[in-house]
């Protein structure tokens, strides 16, 4: 999935796009816990992003939260606060610190961080049960997460 | 600025989605007579985590729940008769059954509710599969069943279904307390990518929908678990892996000191609750 993505992005906009992208260990954050720039420094397409959040093997946000605008996708969790109205709560900066690391904004939370690859106990090799090896993932891609960042500033 | 976790925001929202919300009050009572403890005072050392502890039962569809409270309709128990034919059958080069040595199945009443247990002669605590094996390998010059697999967790189900409605009641301190604290460490251990611990679903999140599973207290009482999903009988350790796995973590292995100490841990969070199994879970 990250694989093609990326590819798509070289095919579109050839490497200077990629070379921009900021890796999951470059992330700043500022005082708030979020994050200014655009982590594929590319902007995100809110129908993409959608996707991402509804779809099990992406985001699956909707696991923990419900959100109206994606009623057609059943089952919404409730582990998380619904996020109808997220974009007027948050501004795009805060969003996208979130997904990054929601950690740096809520202490002790049990939202995963969707774009940290370091300092996890027992990591493992995705959903199989063994040891991860090598590198892990982000769970989400850069431009996975710009997309789902345009997407919840929909969300007003 | 940081702000601390909100979970109560979510209580605070109207969710719309949501098909269930929160435990039902419901009561059991399984084949008309034995009255089960689903609900009860959480256990002392466990009060400052929360009040009442609550049986998995609670947090089923009413179907589900109805396959429980009679013995014909609960799939289980064609894995009980199965033990009770091993219960008495000879085996290994001593010639002996479990019946030579125990004598009727009913004889066994609360033994289930006491495990896991210090074993002195072993210098550790056993679950009752590890104690079973030492029979089979001590006792009859039988081969140790495999953890958590077929005639294991059928004569686990078939000791289990002689101990219904009597409460749990495993002790954590003395010269188990070791383990039973290596347990609870690795209760609260947030693992994996998702980097969640037990406590994060199971304590912190019960009653909870996450996408279609209704979460649980995750208690252990109703053990082994008839699961509708896999149409089997399923082991305490099979469990917690499936959960460990679903923290995207390196899980442990079934029968692994981990997970002893995880199982008598997470049976002292059941403590008053009656003994279930074998319960019909989802
Ligand atoms: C395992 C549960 C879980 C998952 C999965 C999850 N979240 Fe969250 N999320 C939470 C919780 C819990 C909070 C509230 C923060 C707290 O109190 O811990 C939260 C907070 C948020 C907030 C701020 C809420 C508000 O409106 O004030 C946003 C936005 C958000 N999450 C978006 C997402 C997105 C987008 C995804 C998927 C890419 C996602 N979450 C996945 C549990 C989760
Ligand atoms: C990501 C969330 C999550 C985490 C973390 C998690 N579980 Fe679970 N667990 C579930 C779900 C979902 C179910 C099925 C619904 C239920 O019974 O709660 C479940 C079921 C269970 C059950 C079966 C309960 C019954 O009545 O049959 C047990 C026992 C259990 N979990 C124990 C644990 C233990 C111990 C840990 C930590 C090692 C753990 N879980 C971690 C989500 C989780």
């Amino acid at each position: 999935m990250k694989l093609t993505s990326l590819t798509l992005a070289v095919a579109m906009f050839g490497g200077a796009a990629v070379a921009a992208e900021v890796g999951p260990r470059e992330v700043q954050f500022n005082e708030d816990g979020g994050v200014e720039a655009s982590l594929s420094g590319m902007p995100g397409d809110p129908a993409k992003g959608a996707v991402v959040m509804a779809t099990k093997s992406m985001g699956n946000c909707v696991a923990c939260h419900a959100v109206t605008a994606l009623s057609d996708t059943p089952f919404h969790g409730e582990v998380g606060p619904e996020l109808d109205g997220a974009g007027d709560r948050w501004d795009e900066a805060a969003l996208r610190g979130l997904l990054v690391n929601p950690k740096m904004m809520f202490e002790g939370t049990v939202m995963p961080a969707f774009y940290v690859i370091d300092g996890f106990t027992r990591p493992g090799d995705a959903y199989t049960g063994k040891a991860a090896q090598g590198d892990l993932d982000p769970l989400l891609s850069a431009q996975d997460i710009e997309d789902v960042v345009a997407f919840l500033m929909t969300l007003k | 600025m940081k702000y601390k976790a909100i979970t109560a925001i979510a209580a605070l929202l109207a969710l719309p989605m949501s098909a269930q919300a929160g435990p039902d009050d419901d009561k059991l009572v399984i084949n008309g007579e034995i009255e089960m403890v689903t609900k009860t005072a959480a256990p002392a050392h466990l009060q400052d985590a929360m009040d009442e502890v609550m049986s998995g039962w609670h947090f089923r569809s009413d179907e589900t729940q109805a396959m429980e409270a009679d013995d014909f309709d609960n799939p289980g128990m064609v894995f009980v008769e199965k033990a009770l034919g091993a219960w008495e059958t000879a085996e290994g080069s001593e010639g002996k059954s479990c019946a030579d040595c125990h004598g009727a199945v009913e004889d066994m009443a609360g033994v289930k509710a006491t495990y896991p247990k210090w074993n002195e002669e072993a210098g550790g605590v056993r679950t009752l599969q590890m104690q079973m094996n030492a029979c089979r390998t001590e006792r009859m010059g039988a081969e140790a069943w495999k953890y958590d697999a077929g005639a294991a967790i059928e004569m686990e189900a078939m000791l289990s279904s002689v101990s219904r409605g009597m409460p749990v009641n495993v002790a954590i301190d003395g010269p188990a307390q070791a383990t039973w604290e290596k347990g609870k460490e690795l209760y609260y251990t947030r693992t994996g990518q998702l980097d969640l611990s037990c406590a994060s679903c199971h304590e912190e999140n019960y009653g909870n929908m996450i996408r279609a599973d209704h979460l649980s207290q995750g208690q252990i009482n109703g053990f082994p678990t008839y699961r509708l999903k896999n149409a089997k009988l399923n082991g305490v350790h099979s469990r917690f892996k499936g959960c460990i796995r679903d923290t995207r973590a390196e899980t442990y292995s079934p029968g692994s000191d981990e997970f002893v100490a995880l199982e008598l841990y997470v049976t002292s969070r059941g403590n008053g609750l009656s003994v279930e199994g074998p319960s019909v879970r989802n």
